[in-house]
C-alpha cells in the first residue's frame, strides 16, 4: 500500500485532528453544535462532559462512523466526509463496550483484526504476538475471552484498536466499569502509546482520568465546547488555591479573619464557625501563606491548622457545566 | 490488490470468523436444529397416522421436504439476531472504522449463512434417512432440490440482515421468531393448502416457503399431488423466482439500512 508517501506529506502538519463548526442534529435536537477542535500530534485530548453532552457523537463523527450535518473535520490529514477510507487507515477506535469476540481466544481476535486491516497471514500473527506482549496478555493469549476480567478485556480491545499503530486513537470511556486496578492497566497502555507519537482523543466521566492522562481537556455541554485548557489551567480558571486557617478556640476567629483578610482576593474571607475555619481565595499562594503564618505568629494566635487547598477537577467541572447549562 | 479483490478477501475473512464461531459453539447448532427435529418427530409419529395428504401418499415423504424448507425459512431469525448483537456490542462500529471493504460485513453474512444452511441440511437429511425418508428423484434432481433449499435460505438472509439492523434492541431481535413462525406454518409445510380455509389456503399457496417445499417434493419424486392452482402447479419455477425477487428487494433494503448506520 502506498501509504508512506501520503503520511510523509502530511507529516508536516502540526495537528492530527482538526474540527471546525462540527454539527450533528438528531431530530430537532443538536447533539453537537458547532464544535471546534485542534489536537496537536502526539498529545491526549480529554473530552469531558455530563451525560448527553455530545462526546460520543463527536468521537463517532471523527471516526467516520456518523456523518456530520455541518462543519468539517480532518483526521490524520484527511477529510472525514470526503476521504473516509483514508481516515480509516490512520485511526483506531475503542468504543464504550469492548468489541471483541467472546468465544475465541485473545490471539484469534488479534489475528482476525490483523487480517481485516489487510496484514498478510504471517504479519498478522507477528503483530498479534507483539501486542500480546505489549499489553501483558501472554498468559491469557490462548484462552477464550469469555473468562477474561474487565481489565484484560479492555486491554485486548485496545490492542485490537491499534493493530496498525494508528496516528489517532479514539477511546470512548475506556475505563467505565473497571476497578482501580483495571483502570491503572488501561492508563498504562494509553501512556505507552502516546510515547510512540499516537494522538489520543478520549472521553471520560472520571476527572481523575482526564487529569492523569490528558494534555488538554475540552469541557463539553449541550454539544458545545465550554472551555478548553490544560488540567492545571482548568483548575486555576475556576478559582486558584484557597488559604485555610483553623483555630483552636472560637475566640480566636476574629484574629484569624483579620490575618486572612490581608491576603484575600475579592470579597474577603469566609468563616465556618462550627469548624473554626477561616478561608479565602488568594492570588499569590506562597506569599499569602507566608504572610498569614507570620501575622498569626507575631500576634500569638494559636493555630490548629493552616494550609493551601487547590480546587479539584471535580469542582471545576461542576462549576463549568452548571454555568454552561444556565447560559 | 484491487478494491474488488480486497472486498472478496475481507468477505472470506469474515466467513472464516463465522465458521470459527460455529466450531466453538456446537451447542448453538444443536439448539437451532432442535425445533425442526422435534417437529419432524412430532408430526411424523404423533400426527402422521392421522394425516391424510391425499391419494394415500406417505406422510413422511410429504412432510420431510416441508421440514427442510421450514428450517431454511426460520434461519433468518438467527441472521437477524447476530446482526443486532454485533451492532449493539459495537462490533459493526469497529468494522466500519477499519479500512476493510464496507460491503464485506453484508456479503460475509450471506456466505456464512450458506455454510450454516448446508450444515443444517446435512444434519436434517441424516435424521430423515434414519426415520425412513428416501429421495426417489435421482442424484441430480436431489442435488437440485437441496440447491433450492439453500437458495431460499440465502434469499431470506437479506431479510434477516435488514430486520436485525432495523430492530431497536437485541431483545426485539429475539422476538422475531414470532414473525417467522407464521411464515413457516402458513404454508404447505405440514398440510396441503387446499385443506385449509380458503383465505388461509390462499396465503399458504403464495408463501415462498410453499413454492420451495412444492418444488423440492417434485424433485424428490414425491407422489402427493400438488393442488391445481397456478402457483402450486408452477412450484418449481416459483422456487427459483421467489428467492430472486426477495433477494432483489431485501438486499437493497439491507444495504440501505447498513449505510443508514452512519446517520
Ligand atoms: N443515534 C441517535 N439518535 C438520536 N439521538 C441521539 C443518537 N445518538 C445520540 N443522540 C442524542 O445526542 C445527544 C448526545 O449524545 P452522546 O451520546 O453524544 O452524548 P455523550 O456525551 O456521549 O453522553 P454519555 O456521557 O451519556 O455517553 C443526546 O441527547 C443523545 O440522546
Ligand atoms: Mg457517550
Amino acid at each position: 500500500m502506498p501509504v508512506p508517501s501520503v503520511s510523509a506529506r502530511r507529516g508536516a502538519s502540526e495537528h492530527s485532528v482538526v474540527a471546525e463548526g462540527l454539527t450533528k442534529r438528531y431530530g430537532d435536537r443538536l447533539a453537537v453544535d458547532g464544535l471546534d477542535l485542534a489536537v496537536r500530534r502526539g498529545t491526549v485530548l480529554g473530552l469531558l462532559g455530563p451525560n448527553g453532552a455530545g462526546k460520543t457523537t463527536t468521537v463517532r463523527m471523527l471516526a467516520t462512523l456518523t456523518r456530520p450535518d455541518g462543519g468539517r473535520a480532518e483526521v490524520g490529514g484527511h477529510d472525514v466526509r470526503r476521504e473516509p477510507a483514508l481516515v480509516r487507515r490512520r485511526i483506531g477506535l475503542a468504543g464504550q463496550h469492548p468489541a471483541v469476540d467472546e468465544i475465541v481466544t485473545a490471539r484469534q481476535n488479534l489475528v482476525l483484526f490483523g487480517r481485516l486491516f489487510h496484514l498478510g497471514r504471517a504479519a498478522a500473527r507477528a503483530r498479534a504476538d507483539e501486542l500480546i506482549a505489549a499489553f501483558t496478555l501472554q498468559e491469557a493469549a490462548d484462552r477464550q475471552v469469555k473468562g477474561f476480567s474487565g481489565g484484560m478485556r479492555r486491554r485486548l480491545d485496545l490492542a485490537c484498536s491499534m493493530i496498525l499503530a494508528p496516528d489517532v486513537l479514539f477511546l470512548d470511556e475506556p475505563t467505565t466499569g473497571l476497578d482501580p486496578r483495571g483502570r491503572g492497566e488501561v492508563w498504562d497502555a494509553v501512556r505507552g502509546l502516546t510515547a510512540t507519537g499516537t494522538t489520543v482523543i478520549l472521553t471520560t466521566h472520571y476527572l481523575e482520568e482526564a487529569d492523569r492522562l490528558a494534555d488538554r481537556i475540552a469541557v463539553i455541554d449541550h454539544g458545545r465546547k465550554i472551555t478548553e485548557d490544560t488540567p492545571a489551567g482548568l483548575k486555576r480558571a475556576v478559582g486558584g488555591a484557597r488559604i485555610e486557617v483553623v483555630v483552636a478556640d472560637p475566640s480566636w476567629l476574629p484574629a484569624a479573619r483579620r490575618a486572612v483578610a490581608r491576603v484575600a482576593r475579592g470579597e474577603g474571607p469566609d468563616t465556618d464557625e462550627e469548624a473554626l475555619r477561616v478561608h479565602a481565595a488568594v492570588d499569590d499562594e506562597v506569599a499569602a501563606l507566608t504572610e498569614v503564618a507570620r501575622t498569626l505568629q507575631d500576634e500569638g494566635t494559636p493555630v490548629a491548622d493552616i494550609g493551601l487547598r487547590r480546587p479539584t477537577l471535580d469542582e471545576a467541572f461542576l462549576r463549568l457545566t452548571a454555568a454552561g447549562g444556565a447560559a | 490488490m484491487s478494491a474488488l479483490s480486497w472486498a472478496v478477501a475481507d468477505c472470506l475473512t469474515l466467513v472464516r470468523r463465522e465458521l470459527l464461531h460455529m466450531s466453538r459453539q456446537p451447542s448453538l447448532l444443536a439448539w437451532g436444529l432442535g425445533f425442526p427435529i422435534v417437529s419432524v418427530l412430532l408430526f411424523v409419529y404423533v400426527f402422521g397416522s392421522a394425516m391424510d395428504v391425499g391419494d394415500g401418499a406417505d406422510y413422511v415423504a410429504y412432510a420431510m421436504p416441508g421440514m427442510f424448507a421450514m428450517t431454511m425459512a426460520f434461519g433468518f431469525t438467527n441472521t437477524a439476531m447476530v446482526m443486532a448483537v454485533e451492532r449493539d456490542r459495537g462490533v459493526l462500529d469497529r468494522f466500519r472504522s477499519m479500512p476493510m471493504a464496507p460491503s464485506a460485513v453484508v456479503t460475509g453474512r450471506g456466505v456464512a449463512d450458506i455454510a450454516q444452511a448446508t450444515l443444517d441440511l446435512v444434519v436434517m437429511a441424516v435424521i430423515a434417512l434414519v426415520i425412513g425418508w428416501r429421495s426417489d428423484g435421482g442424484f441430480l434432481a436431489t442435488l437440485h432440490a437441496f440447491g433450492l433449499l439453500v437458495l431460499l435460505r440465502f434469499a431470506l438472509t437479506w431479510v434477516g440482515v435488514w430486520l436485525g439492523l432495523l430492530v431497536p434492541s437485541i431483545e426485539a431481535a429475539g422476538n422475531l421468531f414470532a414473525v417467522a413462525f407464521p411464515l413457516g406454518m402458513v404454508s404447505s409445510v405440514f398440510t396441503p393448502p387446499h385443506l385449509m380455509p380458503d383465505w388461509l389456503g390462499f396465503l399458504a399457496m403464495w408463501n415462498p416457503v410453499s413454492s420451495t417445499a412444492g418444488a423440492v417434493r417434485e424433485l424428490f419424486g414425491n407422489p402427493a399431488p400438488a393442488g391445481d392452482s397456478w402457483i402450486e402447479q408452477n412450484a418449481l419455477l416459483m422456487a427459483h423466482v421467489w428467492p430472486v425477487l426477495v433477494t432483489a428487494v431485501f438486499l437493497a433494503l439491507a444495504l440501505r439500512r447498513y449505510r443508514a448506520l452512519s446517520d
